[in-house]
């Protein structure tokens, strides 16, 4: 398909038939709830119904989302919404997803943010049910009858007496020129038909049986092939190539250089490999020096900083003083990769003023941005289609290969795709989530209660998603010599307007208050949050949970210590500092599903060798105010070894009204085992020059042949609160649970992850 | 550049390929099969994986020179999706997949065992599995549809 192609063009060339919603430009513009990401004006007006709704003359429903799927079954809960609110079957709806050429520009699928933004009062929702009731409205002009006493199933309106007709009929030939009604009335949740129901993910069939279309399976005719080649060490650079390397390759088409971007392209696959690796370059001794991963958790807290204080009540140092115990713990994580199943990759065809990108990017417009300023051609003219890749939980290389393509294609104006080696993928591919060393201090009165809370963290920060402006944000974009987005360092002024938690900085069992207003979740009335980023040597991005995890590793383990110091039962003490009774709630299912046993930790009768058990409990509310949960892991820790096998989790959670009971236990158990593979064994390595956790050999995931523990899932259904994100949640609170569960069972306590058998072993040996 | 014969999900097909060329190349661009995916090149993660004469097989590291008359399966060859494989129906009726790009190596790897074992114990499966990876970790439903297969072999 051809960039520029106009949107009616793409829908009759996809079979359906004319939309009749729309035509005229208006001013009346709406706020459509788009997220929290910035997004630019597309040619597709947000504000236009049919910019989200088409139906066709046979009934069929063509929706157009922003949002797209890449696992986290967004396509599936986003049919059901579409089918819900204009009363179709679910199969009389097919859905767009995420086409700079056909839908509305809906910035990044991320942050658990597209539920929210798609199922409460904006974009997708809201315009589904102003199209039912456009619909009806006409309907009630036809048959003379107001629209309350019309009654619509399956797209079929009928009236009292019995009078009928389809929603084809209705629009037949006609054009209507509507806007996207920002009041148009939702379906109620008690009467959802579609939503709400366990529906098995749609495409589910084609996947199982090996038919389904990734990026990696695109293929274009004429498309030739091409591999990178990056440079051997952090902050090398490009000095000479010899071509003469690889002029007898067979199959070699082209080297393509642009600053410090070198790739090759070759007309298959092997040839492009061969090439790439015989290809001889001179690259600068750029390396050497990377900071000593050893001691890398202190170099953090020397470099210069970005400082922001999320609250401060002034007093956290007079007050800790004054307790009667004082606790300190400083908790460490390492980087980590998203480690996608599959190396990025993507195809491009790019020709002389225009381009064309299959990309598994998570940002189709802000990818468009990127790719044209790379490309120096106007956005306009370039399209950016999104094509599954494999599962990713953030910013893996999605970004980085989209650019490879358009560079590479670029080069030889025919169109390429790129496949990144695994290699690629974990040294130069992704954007690793933050290492971050935390600081914690508590003061506690005579009864053992909370009185201050000092919380100090250092994390990095180096690129990040690119969004409309910043193709140095990924690696390729910094290697063409765009500048990545980095910290300047800057000291903390006093917090002003409201608590912002979106990482989870500041702990639940804080008031945080800004200003007199409280907006934390917790009692403890002295606090002081202070949070230093500082530049990172490798590239950093939004990994599953990005601080959120981090931070709550650190605070849950915290708050465990803190009822341990005062033998208070770990489920208890939470509650008797919290003042947020949707955490509260899930705590208490939690512990409830768990069969919890009220006591402290650890574990009185816990024997010093052989293998041990404990539980653990931890619970976030998530971004402060987007999803619930809290989680109790049951652990088995061989003191011998010190490996710690999980056997049992329980898990509650509220995201208010679900809008795919199926998709979110999946969410929530998928969630739960990668959060134990990183808690238990995932890190990025280097050594002076480069990363070297570049393969499954030294980069640890926990393999389908591990012993799997058991998962439960609490559901808490809110169906009268607003819908908030379920993809992050549950992981965020995994590291900790485990954590805690080991303390329990051995009365060592681990505050650095990931917690590899060496390093609990060691804590067992340091025990009193 | 040489003519390679192979012959894969019941078809004969004849390529003109370097017969270095590992197999997995030659079934995604010679023969446009979507089934075996490219994870890690590297033998590591089972992303590609294939079977050859009912062995699981990683299609990354094996070079197409070294396929001679062995019959090759892809994921696609064992079912559709109007006429899923047992194992494939399992997978669907547990919902056992989110991306679903790593779904060559845990069914065929899974199968290629059961089928030569029905009586396999769960230790045998996960053993089998034991260099297979997914990283959206669904590994709790896909247990749930292998246990579902194996008890259908079983009987
Ligand atoms: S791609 Fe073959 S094992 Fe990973
Ligand atoms: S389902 Fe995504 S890697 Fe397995």
């Amino acid at each position: 398909m051809s960039v520029g192609i106009s949107r009616r063009d793409f829908l009759k060339g996809a079979g359906a038939l004319m939309v009749s919603f729309g035509g005229v430009a208006t001013l009346e513009t709406i706020a459509l709830g788009q997220g929290p990401f910035a997004t630019h004006m597309s040619h597709i007006d947000p504000s236009k119904l049919d910019s989200w709704i088409a139906v066709g003359e046979d009934g069929l429903v063509t929706a157009y989302t922003g949002k797209c799927d890449f696992g986290q079954g967004m396509y599936t809960a986003q049919t059901q919404l579409v089918a819900e609110e204009l009363c179709v079957a679910l199969e009389r709806v097919r859905l767009m997803q995420c086409d700079t050429s056909v839908t509305p520009d809906q910035g990044t699928t991320s942050g658990s943010q597209s539920t929210p933004t798609n199922f409460n009062d904006g974009g997708l929702a809201q315009s589904a049910a102003t199209a039912r009731e456009a619909l009806l409205e006409i309907a009630s002009r036809r048959f003379n009858v107001p629209t309350d006493q019309l009654n619509v199933v399956n797209g079929l309106i009928t009236a009292k007496d019995g009078t009928r007709v389809t929603y084809g009929e209705l629009i037949r030939g006609k054009h209507f020129k509507l806007t996207v009604n920002p009041t148009a009335k939702r379906i109620a949740v008690r009467e959802w038909t579609v939503l709400g129901k366990p529906i098995p993910s749609l495409d589910i069939q084609e996947l199982v049986t090996g038919q389904f279309e990734f990026v990696h399976n695109v293929r274009l005719p004429g498309m030739l092939h091409g591999r990178v080649v990056r440079p051997p060490a952090v902050g090398a650079t490009l000095v000479s190539i010899d071509e003469r390397s690889v002029e007898d390759m067979p199959g070699l088409v082209k080297v393509v250089v642009r600053r410090n971007f070198v790739g090759v392209v070759a007309e298959k696959q092997v040839q492009a490999e061969q090439a790439a690796s015989k290809l001889r370059v001179n690259w600068s001794k750029g390396g050497g020096n990377l900071p000593a991963q050893r001691l890398f958790y202190e170099y953090m807290r020397e470099q210069p900083s970005r400082d922001v204080l999320a609250v401060d009540s002034g007093d956290v140092n007079e007050k800790l003083g004054a307790a009667v115990w004082q606790l300190r713990a400083t908790y460490q994580h390492p980087y980590q990769a998203h480690g996608s199943i599959g190396a990025s990759c993507a195809v491009a065809d790019v020709q002389d003023h225009k381009a064309t990108i299959w990309s598994p990017t998570q940002s189709v417009y802000p990818t468009r941005s990127g790719v044209a300023q790379l490309l120096g051609l106007p956005a306009d003219n370039v399209r950016v289609i999104f094509v599954r890749g494999s599962g990713c939980y953030g910013l893996n290389g999605a970004d980085t290969v989209s650019y490879d393509a358009a560079l590479l294609s670029q080069g030889v104006r025919k169109p390429v795709r790129v496949q990144l080696t695994r290699q690629d993928e974990m040294a130069w591919g992704e954007n690793y989530g933050a290492a971050c060393v935390i600081d914690q201090r508590a003061g506690l009165d005579e009864k053992g209660s909370i009185m201050a809370w000092d919380c100090e963290t250092w994390s990095v920060s180096l690129g990040g998603r690119p969004g409309y402006e910043h193709p140095g944000n990924v690696i390729t974009g910094s290697l063409v010599g765009f500048e990545p987005q980095t910290i300047s360092p800057q000291a903390a002024s006093q917090p002003t307007g409201e608590l912002r938690n979106g990482s989870n900085i500041v702990p639940s069992y804080v008031v945080g208050c800004i200003g007199g207003k409280c907006g934390g979740a917790g009692k403890v009335r002295s606090e002081r949050v202070l949070a230093h980023t500082v530049k990172s040597p490798f590239f950093t991005g939004p990994l599953r949970s990005p601080l959120r995890l981090q931070n709550t590793f650190a605070h849950e383990c915290f708050m465990d210590e803190l009822s341990a110091h005062v033998k208070a039962d770990p489920v208890a003490y939470r509650l008797q500092h919290l003042n947020e009774t949707r955490l509260m709630d899930v705590v208490k299912a939690a512990a409830k599903g768990a069969s919890w046993e009220e006591r402290p930790s650890p574990k009185s009768a816990r024997l010093r060798r052989g293998v041990t058990s404990g539980r653990g409990i931890a619970c976030v509310a998530y971004e402060g105010d987007n999803g619930y949960v809290a989680l109790v892991a049951e652990v088995e820790v061989d003191q011998a070894s010190g490996r710690v096998q999980p056997k049992r989790f329980v898990v509650a959670q509220d995201c208010g009204p679900i809008s795919n009971p199926a998709g979110m236990r999946n969410q929530i158990e998928g969630g739960v085992l990668q959060g134990m593979s990183r808690a238990l064994g995932e890190e990025i390595t280097w050594d002076q020059n480069k990363i070297t956790s570049t393969s499954w050999r030294s980069y640890h995931s926990l393999p389908l042949g591990m012993e799997l523990p058991t998962i439960e899932s609490v559901l808490i259904n809110r169906s009268e609160t607003r819908a908030l994100g379920a993809g992050e949640t549950a992981i965020t609170v995994v590291a900790a649970a485990i954590a805690n569960a080991i303390f329990d069972a051995t009365g060592a306590r681990v505050r650095q992850l990931p917690l590899v058998p060496a390093r609990v072993k060691a804590a067992l040996e340091a025990r009193s | 550049m040489s003519t390679v014969t192979l012959k894969v999900n019941g078809h004969i097909h004849t390529v003109q390929v370097d017969p270095e060329t590992p197999l997995l190349y030659v079934l995604g661009d010679e023969l446009a099969l979507r089934g075996p995916k490219f994870g890690c090149g590297l033998g590591q993660c089972g992303a590609c994986t294939v079977l050859m004469n009912g062995d699981a097989v990683r299609s990354c590291i094996t070079p197409v020179s070294a396929v001679n008359t062995a019959e090759i399966v892809t994921l696609e060859g064992i079912g559709t999706a109007a006429k899923p494989h047992a194992i494939q129906q399992a997978f669907i009726d547990e919902e056992a997949a989110q991306c679903g790009f790593c779904l060559s190596g845990v069914i065929l790897s899974a199968k290629a065992l059961l089928d030569r074992n029905p009586n396999a114990t769960e230790r045998d499966v996960r053993n089998a599995l034991s260099g297979v990876l997914c990283r959206c970790f669904a590994h709790t439903r896909m247990f749930a549809a292998i246990r579902r297969y194996a008890k259908l072999r079983h009987a």
